[in-house]
């Protein structure tokens, strides 16, 4: 089986224009799981319950079902981008991403109530969903003890925006699904990233980059701007250290929760660059800068900016270009940047001036603006379609951060929690150990729009839209137009029941009277866009003949 | 009005904060008066959303650990 989704081939800057916020990017959400009048729950028992009824969804809306099994034969969570691989007897358990999670029978039962276990008789393999592919290209599944959603692979940071910003929808759908069902306890979802008593779990960003980039300039480009980066998008915190033992608000959610500069864990000893290398497309050729520091996002605006000012900066490494600067301690200094809410902590650099994370800001946008302006990304109209706007929004942030803050509370998220908290500390005399204060912080991550207090603030206009929410909603079952994840939705959506799996690098058929499973390698994220297999799927209604003419078969060979 | 206390840095002290009065909307200063009634209006839609009793709910919002 050698046969590749059509495509031109790929040079290594991946075919998109260069030196901008343009590269393909996907984001990953572990939503915090938690059912009120279940309060002893198994989380992965409830993790599986709300993947479960997603496909229950997705059944309903098409027949023969519109996703798939999760494929795990490519995944490499040990393989390290400094150029190792960690033994698998000195990994970590939860390093271990490349198993499928075993739900024995009870737990299964447990799960789903032993009814509906007998009833599911369509599962013929027996075993239970807990990880699938859906029609928009994203994967949703049971990681550790919460469901994530990964989205499918994007071009852009708004489409970043836009497909994320569906997976809460997705989400949302399962919520729903279970509040329906008289005989499971309802289950509240929430994008945010601790619990507040010493337990993180993440957002992840993935950036493709060529793998010719040393991975040291990459550390050394990425790590000042990560440390400074959640003044434009953190979510916001009320509580300091990992447990909250001391009262008052921060900037970010995740950062009391990393310990170290580079490291290959996710789960423990958090490290501000990750150094896992699953490139999951041609490896030497690759490899997925896999994010691990940044906050869950609701506000669109904070979002935006989270990819886009990273994509941009990754535009600077790999010219080069990025500002030679190096911040002390990085660790203690990302932490002190989260707890000082004013801005004007001073951080010491490696040549002993000493700037605000704002400067530091300043001193990226302005070699991103230099590059893309030099490179012709960033004009109005002639330039790439996003890079211009994201160096609009990032120096209209940075100038109300620096002055206006009133104004940046529309779309700075952790500012815009910080000013409901605010308006609640002044009305009702709240200090920060207040559990009131706590519930807010809380309840704005619920992804319930009559719930979360992001959405009523949404729902207000006091939060800014980058996307309408008409684009997110076709981006819950439409995959993105120019990846591959265009070829998986779609093979999804159209050959569900004539699949055996997929995975962000294949999808694998298992059509009837082909006798064994034909694997399509999907290797190439800029190939299997709609301009190069639009044409394919019109022509074939049927996943046989589609296959046949993908792989250059004669019809039943 | 609303929103003045956090252009100010943050004292790390945080019980300084809490006997500050918010200060009586300036006479005649339309925008801050209004500004003032958006976020009471706001303030009194979510005191409606909120789940009830704050500390029980936030305390058994216990998650177990994730990447």
């Amino acid at each position: 089986m050698t046969a590749v989704v059509p495509g031109k081939p790929a040079d290594t800057a991946g075919g998109l224009p260069v030196g901008g916020a343009m590269r393909v990017m996907g984001s990953e959400t572990e939503y915090g799981i938690h059912a009120p009048s279940a309060p002893g729950a198994n989380a992965t028992m409830m993790s599986a319950r709300v993947i479960q009824a997603y496909a229950q969804v997705t059944r309903q809306r098409a027949a023969g079902g519109a996703e798939t099994r999760w494929d795990y034969t490519d995944e490499e969570p040990l393989h390290d981008a400094r150029g190792w691989t960690l033994e698998r007897s000195s990994a970590d358990p939860e390093q271990l991403t490349d198993q499928p999670p075993v739900l024995d029978a009870e737990a299964v039962a447990l799960a789903y109530g032993r009814q509906e276990l007998e009833a599911d008789g369509e599962d013929e393999s027996g075993t239970l969903l807990m990880n699938m592919v859906l029609g928009n290209g994203a994967r949703l599944y049971v990681d550790h003890a919460h469901p994530e959603y990964s989205s499918p692979e994007v071009t852009n940071p708004r489409a970043a925006v836009t497909w994320d910003a569906a997976g809460d929808l997705v989400a949302l759908a399962a919520v729903r699904r279970l509040a329906a069902d008289p005989d499971l306890p309802p289950v509240n979802l929430y994008k945010n990233n601790t619990d507040n008593k010493s337990v993180s779990y993440g957002s992840h960003e993935n950036y493709l980059m060529p793998r010719s980039v040393p991975f040291g300039e990459i550390v050394r480009g990425l790590t000042p701007f990560f440390v400074t980066r959640q003044i434009i998008c953190g979510a916001g915190r009320v509580g300091l250290g990992q447990d909250s033992a001391r009262a008052g608000y921060q900037i970010s959610q995740r950062a009391d929760f990393f310990e170290t500069e580079v490291g290959l864990e996710t789960t423990i000893r958090r490290p501000i660059i990750n150094t896992r290398d699953e490139p999951h497309a041609t490896a030497d050729k690759y490899r997925r800068l896999h994010v691990i520091i940044g906050d869950a996002n609701l506000s669109q605006t904070s979002n935006f900016l989270k990819f886009g000012t990273t994509a941009m900066v990754l535009s600077l490494i790999e010219a080069g270009l990025a500002p030679r600067i190096e911040v002390h301690e990085p660790v203690a200094a990302l932490q002190a940047v989260s707890h000082d809410t004013s801005l004007t902590a001073l951080l010491r650099l490696g040549d002993g001036r000493r700037i605000t994370a704002l400067d530091l800001q300043w001193i990226y946008l302005e070699a991103a603006s230099k590059h893309a302006q030099d490179t012709g990304v960033a004009d109005a109209v002639d330039g790439d379609g996003h890079t211009h706007e994201v160096l609009e929004r990032w120096s209209a942030t940075l100038s109300e951060l620096g002055g206006d803050r009133a104004s940046a509370a529309s779309s700075v998220e952790w500012l815009a929690k910080l000013s409901l908290l605010e308006g609640y500390r002044q009305r009702d005399g709240l200090g920060w150990d207040n559990a009131r204060l706590g519930l807010v912080d809380l309840q704005w991550a619920d992804i319930r729009p009559e719930k979360g207090l992001y959405y009523r603030l949404l729902a207000r206009d006091r939060m800014q839209r980058i996307v309408d929410d008409a684009a997110i909603a076709r981006a819950v079952t439409e995959p993105p137009s120019d990846t591959r994840a265009y070829f998986r939705g779609r093979c999804v959506s159209r050959f569900g029941a004539d699949l055996a799996g997929a995975s962000w690098d294949s999808v694998i058929f298992d059509v009837p009277g082909r006798g064994r499973l034909q694997r399509v390698p999907t290797r190439e994220p800029l190939r299997g866009t709609e301009a190069l297999t639009g044409a394919l799927f019109a022509r074939h209604r049927e996943a046989g003949t589609f296959l046949a003419e993908l792989l250059g078969l004669s019809p039943g060979s | 009005m609303a929103g003045q206390e956090q252009q100010q840095p943050q004292s790390r002290d945080t019980e300084v904060d809490e006997d500050v009065p918010a200060a009586p909307p300036a006479p005649g200063d339309a925008q801050a008066s209004a500004a003032t009634q958006g976020v009471d209006d706001l303030l009194d839609e979510i005191d409606g959303v909120l789940e009830s009793n704050a500390e029980e709910f936030v305390r058994a919002f216990v998650q177990k650990g994730g990447q």
